[in-house]
């Protein structure tokens, strides 16, 4: 069941200059909570926002009631998160959308930017299941990618960059790890990744998720702002998605852009 | 307890807020975060003689204060929603409305007689602000002899409860509105969004694909509260309310300027559960007020 809640931070983390994350505490009860699933953020005394913001949950903590998010400082809704304190509180409407299928024995989890968060979550769902994926990050330079050195936890972790600054130089595709066997990918991060990822599974015919993140009104279906264009007509990404199977999304990988 | 029973024509409120069509999908996006038997109405989105796709993505864009939209219908059709939609809404307790569109007077009157076969849908609301498609893609609504000449044919094939949603993007108002009323229009809802567009500068290109869109939001209240005081003073039918309202005192500026009833729009989008707390609101001032029935301040400007 979807909820509207205040959290407390209870803890921030700055990770290079553009990523920062998000410690919650929930007030009583967080509910379960899939892997890929979203939260819509209230950004407050902000002059030039009134939408809240999508951002997908990173981590959770069941135990404590809390999930983490790791937010990428983009404009003016990032920026004004950024500047939150632990101890204030934030509003919150979750959990939203659909998430991953936690599916295959031997998966591959692509992330770039800030398309990392989700994949934490859905790390942690794999390990829990006992299964270990294998994770490969990427960015143009290390500076861009938020490493989180607790992502070795739950599975093998490969880095990518452009510039050779961490791991081995070049696009995630380009990576040796991502040419081995796997049975799943899944994916989240710059559109052209995705399509990259994505168009790479449909030739070798694997199992292959992403996560698209389009621009949000609602998040809850209501509003009908962020439809993808899928195989099967525009679909809502905060209500059908985040989270597609890509040979729903054939056009999508087509189109250009 | 103050009485916040309110009328439109034949159909009963039970209190003054409903919310906007197309903001509130079928209404069940809601009820995780709140009652929806607490609602005056629900107005359910523009519904069309066929599918829909809309227009291309990206169709929305946040402004300040606001948000500029370009879905351009996208809906199920009409006979998918009596089918499949009606039998999953049609026992929520509150009225619920659905919004007539079309882009010809034979689909308008083809969407408006099959819904008028469900019972527990008590009114429509014809939304004559989508382009007249034969008339070189002109609105409805914005020639009052165009919009009498729809209202007069839907009139004819539907029975119940006839709103008709007035568009803003017109230099009178009012004209259209004594058009609608003269010709069999039961109640008239203003206003439709305002027609806007929006610039990516560093990508010098507009932000929606159809570059110009509907405005909605805090920012085009004060252009909704002057227009329905005006066509609340023209015309003899019941005014809905609409544009901008996120607050009780938003709805209560309505009410004042002379709407019998308000939807409340884009401020879902914000607190899913704002329609509630505004409710409780109305309630909250009628009390400090010392208001009995809150058709006392209705029309009072
Ligand atoms: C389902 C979903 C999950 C997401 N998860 C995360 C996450 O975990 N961490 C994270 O950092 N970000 C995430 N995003 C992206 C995040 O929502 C945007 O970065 C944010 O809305 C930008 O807000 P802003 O006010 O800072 O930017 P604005 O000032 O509104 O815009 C600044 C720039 O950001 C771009 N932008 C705006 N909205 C988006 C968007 N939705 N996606 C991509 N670019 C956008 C604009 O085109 C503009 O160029 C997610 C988006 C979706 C749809
Ligand atoms: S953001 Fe409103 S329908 Fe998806």
């Amino acid at each position: 069941m979807k909820q509207i809640a205040d959290f407390t931070i209870v803890g921030r983390e700055q990770l290079g200059e553009q990523y920062f994350t998000l410690t919650l505490q929930h007030p009583d009860k967080l509910g379960p909570i899939a892997a890929g699933q979203f939260v819509e953020v209230e950004v407050r005394n902000c002059r030039e926002v009134m939408l809240r913001r999508p951002i997908s949950i990173h981590d959770v903590d069941e135990s404590k009631n809390r999930l983490t998010l790791l937010i990428q400082i983009v404009g003016k809704g990032t920026r004004k998160l950024s500047e939150l304190e632990v101890g204030a509180s934030l509003n919150l409407i979750f959990p939203l959308g659909h998430g991953f299928a936690v599916a295959g024995e031997r998966p591959l989890l692509v992330g770039g930017g800030a398309g990392i968060a989700p994949l934490f979550h859905l790390a942690k769902c794999y390990k829990a299941k006992g299964v270990e994926p294998t994770i490969l990050l990427g960015g143009r330079t290390k500076a861009l990618i938020p490493v989180r050195d607790a992502f070795v936890e739950y599975g093998r972790v490969h880095y990518a960059t452009e510039d050779g600054s961490l791991g081995e130089q070049g696009l995630v595709t380009q990576h040796s790890a991502f040419a081995g066997e796997y049975d799943h990918i899944c994916t989240c991060g710059p559109t052209p990744m995705m399509k990259a990822v994505g168009r790479y599974a449909m030739e070798k015919g694997m199992d292959c998720e992403v996560s698209l993140e389009n621009m949000m009104a609602c998040g809850i279906g209501a509003c009908l702002c962020c439809v993808c264009d899928t195989d099967e007509g525009h679909k809502c990404v905060c209500k059908e998605g985040p989270v597609f199977d890509v040979r729903k999304l054939t056009k999508w990988l087509e189109a250009s852009k | 307890m103050a009485k916040l029973e309110t009328k439109i024509h034949n159909i009963v409120l039970k209190n003054p807020v409903m919310t906007a069509s197309g903001t509130f999908g079928y209404g069940e996006e809601f009820a995780d975060f709140m009652d929806l038997s607490c609602l005056g109405g629900i107005i359910v989105k523009g519904t069309t003689g066929e599918r829909r796709q809309g227009n291309p993505y990206p169709r929305m864009a946040e402004t300040p204060a606001g948000m500029l939209n370009a879905v351009g219908l996208q809906n199920v059709g009409v006979e998918t929603f009596c089918k499949a939609v009606y039998p999953r809404i049609k026992d929520i307790d509150t009225n619920i409305l659905v919004n007539v569109s079309g882009s010809s007077i034979e689909e308008y009157c083809y969407v408006a007689e099959q819904v008028d076969a469900l019972d527990n849908i008590p009114g429509i609301e014809l939304n004559i602000s989508c382009p007249n498609v034969k008339k070189g893609g002109m609105g409805f609504g914005t020639d009052p002899a165009m919009a009498a000449q729809v209202v007069k044919e839907v009139r004819k094939v539907y029975h119940k409860t006839l709103i008709v949603k007035l568009t803003p993007n017109v230099t009178s108002i009012v004209d259209i509105a004594k058009a609608v009323e003269q010709a069999g229009a039961d109640s008239v809802s203003l206003i439709n969004t305002l027609l806007g567009m929006a610039i990516d500068v560093e990508r010098q290109r507009p932000y929606l694909s159809t570059i110009t869109g509907g405005l909605s939001g805090p920012c085009v209240k004060p252009v909704a509260v002057r227009m329905v005081w005006q066509v609340a003073h023209a015309v003899q039918i019941p005014v809905v309310g609409l544009g901008g309202i996120s607050c009780a005192a938003d709805a209560l500026e309505f009410l004042m300027a002379g709407a019998k009833a308000v939807q409340v729009g884009t401020a879902n989008f914000l607190d899913p559960a704002v329609t509630v707390k505004i409710v409780d609101g109305l309630q909250d001032y009628c009390q400090r007020h010392g208001i009995n029935d809150i058709n006392e301040i209705i029309g009072i400007i």
